[in-house]
């Protein structure tokens, strides 16, 4: 096991405070000596290695930006993307099934729920007693999920739920469910509503999606939802509209700027030290100009994205985050980590291709970060609504 | 049970560490410290002592700066009760740091007080048994295996090619190697806890140094490491190269 000395050539560090730099340590080291000597081999098994999550549940890494009264740590939003980051250092999958547990299951709940509902969930969740996922992805409805065609009709003190939900991360292994569905009409997205659905109920089904090339350490699945029955207590008292789910996502996008980051400095740490052992024409290969320029491209970005993730989090600790700032940097860092991942790739030549070193591992898995919690594209566009006014979809 | 834990503030050994300008001591500039890695075992071994007799206190004790302070809160993230900071500088040799040390134990009450069995930074191995001699404690170092029962303690030490187990009754001091236990991480709710923890300073000032630094050098440069290759194709080139060009074998 080698540890992880950081990438940071502008001393971010020292922006950061001891108790942020503590947590990031923490999960760093737990990293380093729990997630990477295992992830290689459950990338190949393609299975999530759902061993690792009562350790990470005992030290808090979900939810950790909650209130410590349902058993949080309450960390500050800076702290928590520094989770994020590590952990997607090891791993986008593992750091996915975190940000899908706090940031999509445990925040619609805090943010919707009722006191009950929250009292009942959260310590839960919290301790990983019960895991999560959220359904709003349809087979038809990806970019645009206002259309979604799974409905909740209520019968007596019941609600019904049918629909199909796809792409669903940590759906075949989840305890408990949040399915957005319309309670009014399929062309009214003011309709729709949140519910807490446990797994076990008559008619939820989930099945793996097969053939998967990217993220094979998680879990994906599609749920089909048949007149599943849940009391009406179940239903998310505060949530109305398409904007509560995609405030869900916000949060989610936010760690996944941190997360990106996380990935690209495990690429660039690899690609640099593979650089500076490698001998060709007798030389390693880190002193040819391409490579140094390679290198120097990857370490330029990553710093840039680091900043960006940085101020993007004291933003959101001072209260004065703006939704479009959440996309410009899951937008740039993703694609930031996307890139560098790659040429990290190429730079290891034949040995890039394998699994013992991350950056392939880490460039496949990045193709679905770029794609899920709203494309890069979908991002831009959200950005180029709040600069221009105009927006270009509707 | 009264345990206190010894520790100290030293660079993480991952850290790159150059000559200071002044040739007599090391560049701290843009290095990571962290709690001495043995002293992580001592933490460790306290806190499950406590947690098993199901009472009692743990607290850290360290000579040093201002910046020790985040090297206590690290101990006290993972679990420990109490933190005190000696404020002074450690001496170049054991005794002066022992001195400081033993005076601020003696004043307090404890059944058991444990240390890393060695700092990282200037590997001199002296400070726990200069401590327990001021004391007057009975003292085992390099231990991997501790039990303690009622006052009673059997301590597992590593001695050349085996093992040597000693018997004594508390109070006493111990000095731990690693194996000793696996020191658990601070956990995030214990990270936020630590700092409402409480933090003794004590002007201590500084120990008394009876040896003088003339002169620190860097270790020889190492040439870079090879990869020959993947897997069982490496290892003919592997062998050929440590048989022809290392001349290891
Ligand atoms: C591994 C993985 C895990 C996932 N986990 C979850 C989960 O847990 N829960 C959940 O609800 N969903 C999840 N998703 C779904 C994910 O959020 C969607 O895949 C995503 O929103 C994109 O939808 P789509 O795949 O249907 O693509 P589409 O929306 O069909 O997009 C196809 C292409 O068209 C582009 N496009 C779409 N609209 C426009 C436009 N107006 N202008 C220009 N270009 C456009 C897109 O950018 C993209 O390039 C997951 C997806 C993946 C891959």
């Amino acid at each position: 096991m080698t540890k992880f000395e950081g990438v940071d050539y502008y001393n971010v560090d020292s922006l950061l405070s001891e108790e942020e730099r503590a947590v990031r340590d923490t999960v760093r080291d737990w990293v380093d000596e729990n997630l990477l000597p295992l992830i290689a081999r459950c990338y190949v098994e393609r299975r999530f290695p759902s061993e690792l999550v009562p350790q990470m549940a005992e030290l808090g890494f979900f939810g950790a930006n909650m209130p410590e009264k349902y058993g949080c740590a309450g960390l500050n939003n800076v702290a928590y993307g520094l989770i994020m980051q590590e952990l997607e250092r090891g791993d986008s999958g593992v750091r996915s099934f975190a940000s899908v547990q706090a940031s999509l299951v445990m925040y619609p709940i805090l943010e919707f729920g009722s006191g009950e509902q929250r009292d009942y969930w959260l310590p839960k969740l919290a301790k990983a007693e019960a895991v999560g996922c959220y359904g709003l992805t349809e087979p038809d409805y990806g970019s645009d999920p206002g259309g979604l065609t799974t409905r909740a009709v209520k019968d007596g003190e019941e609600w019904v739920i049918t629909g199909t939900k796809m792409w669903i991360t940590n759906a075949s292994i989840a305890d408990v469910a949040i399915i957005w569905a319309k309670t009014g009409e399929l062309d009214d997205p003011e309709s729709i509503r949140g519910f807490i659905v446990e797994t076990d109920r008559e008619g939820y089904v989930a099945s793996d999606q097969k053939g998967k090339l990217s993220l094979l350490a998680s879990d994906t699945s599609e749920i089909s939802l048949q007149e599943v029955r849940v009391p009406a207590a179940n239903l998310l008292p505060g949530s109305s509209g398409l904007r509560s789910p995609l405030m869900c996502l916000n949060q989610a996008r936010y760690g996944i700027a941190w997360g990106a980051v996380g990935a690209a400095m495990a690429c660039y740490a690899e690609a640099l030290s593979y650089a500076q052992n490698r001998l060709q024409f007798d030389r390693a290969i880190a002193g040819y100009q391409i490579q140094q320029i390679r290198l120097v491209e990857m370490l330029t970005e990553i710093t840039k994205g680091q900043l960006l993730a940085l101020q993007l989090g004291r933003l959101k600790d001072g209260g004065k985050l703006r939704h479009a700032q959440v996309s410009m940097a899951k937008r740039n860092n993703v694609n930031m980590a996307c890139e560098v991942a790659r040429e990290a790739r190429r730079l290891l030549g034949a040995n890039g291709i394998l699994v013992e070193y991350q950056s392939m591992r880490h460039m496949a898995n990045l193709e679905s970060v770029y794609t899920y919690e709203g494309t890069h594209d979908i991002h831009g566009l959200i950005v180029g609504e709040d600069i221009t006014g105009l927006s270009a979809v509707t | 049970m009264r345990i206190i834990v010894c520790v100290k503030r030293v660079p993480d050994s991952e850290s790159r560490i150059a000559k200071a300008k002044d040739g007599l001591s090391v560049d701290t500039q843009g290095v990571k410290f962290v709690l001495n890695p043995y002293d992580e075992y001592a933490v460790e071994e306290a806190l499950k002592l406590k947690e098993a007799a199901g009472d009692g206190s743990v607290s850290v004790i360290t000579l040093g700066g201002e910046e020790s302070k985040e090297t206590l809160r690290t101990a006290l993230a993972m679990g420990v009760d109490e933190a005190v900071l000696l404020k002074g500088q450690p001496s170049v040799d054991g005794l002066g740091t022992a001195e400081k040390l033993a005076e601020a134990i003696k004043g307090r009450e404890y059944d058991l007080v444990l240390f890393g069995k060695q700092a990282i930074d200037d590997d001199n191995l002296q400070v726990p048994a200069m401590v327990a001699e001021l004391l007057g404690l009975p003292c085992a170092t390099v231990v991997t295996e501790l039990q303690v029962d009622g006052g009673a303690v059997t301590a597992t030490r590593e001695v050349e090619g085996g093992h040597e187990i000693v018997e004594f009754e508390l109070p006493g001091l111990i000095a731990a190697q690693k194996g000793l236990n696996e020191p658990r991480y601070p956990s995030l709710k214990g990270i936020m806890q630590a700092k409402k923890k409480p933090l003794e300073e004590v002007d201590a000032g500084d120990a008394e140094s009876r040896l003088e630094v003339v002169e620190v050098m860097n270790p020889p440069v190492r040439a870079a490491g090879q990869i020959v290759g993947e897997g069982a194709d490496a290892v003919p080139e592997l062998v050929r190269k440590l048989r022809d060009e290392a001349k290891v074998i």
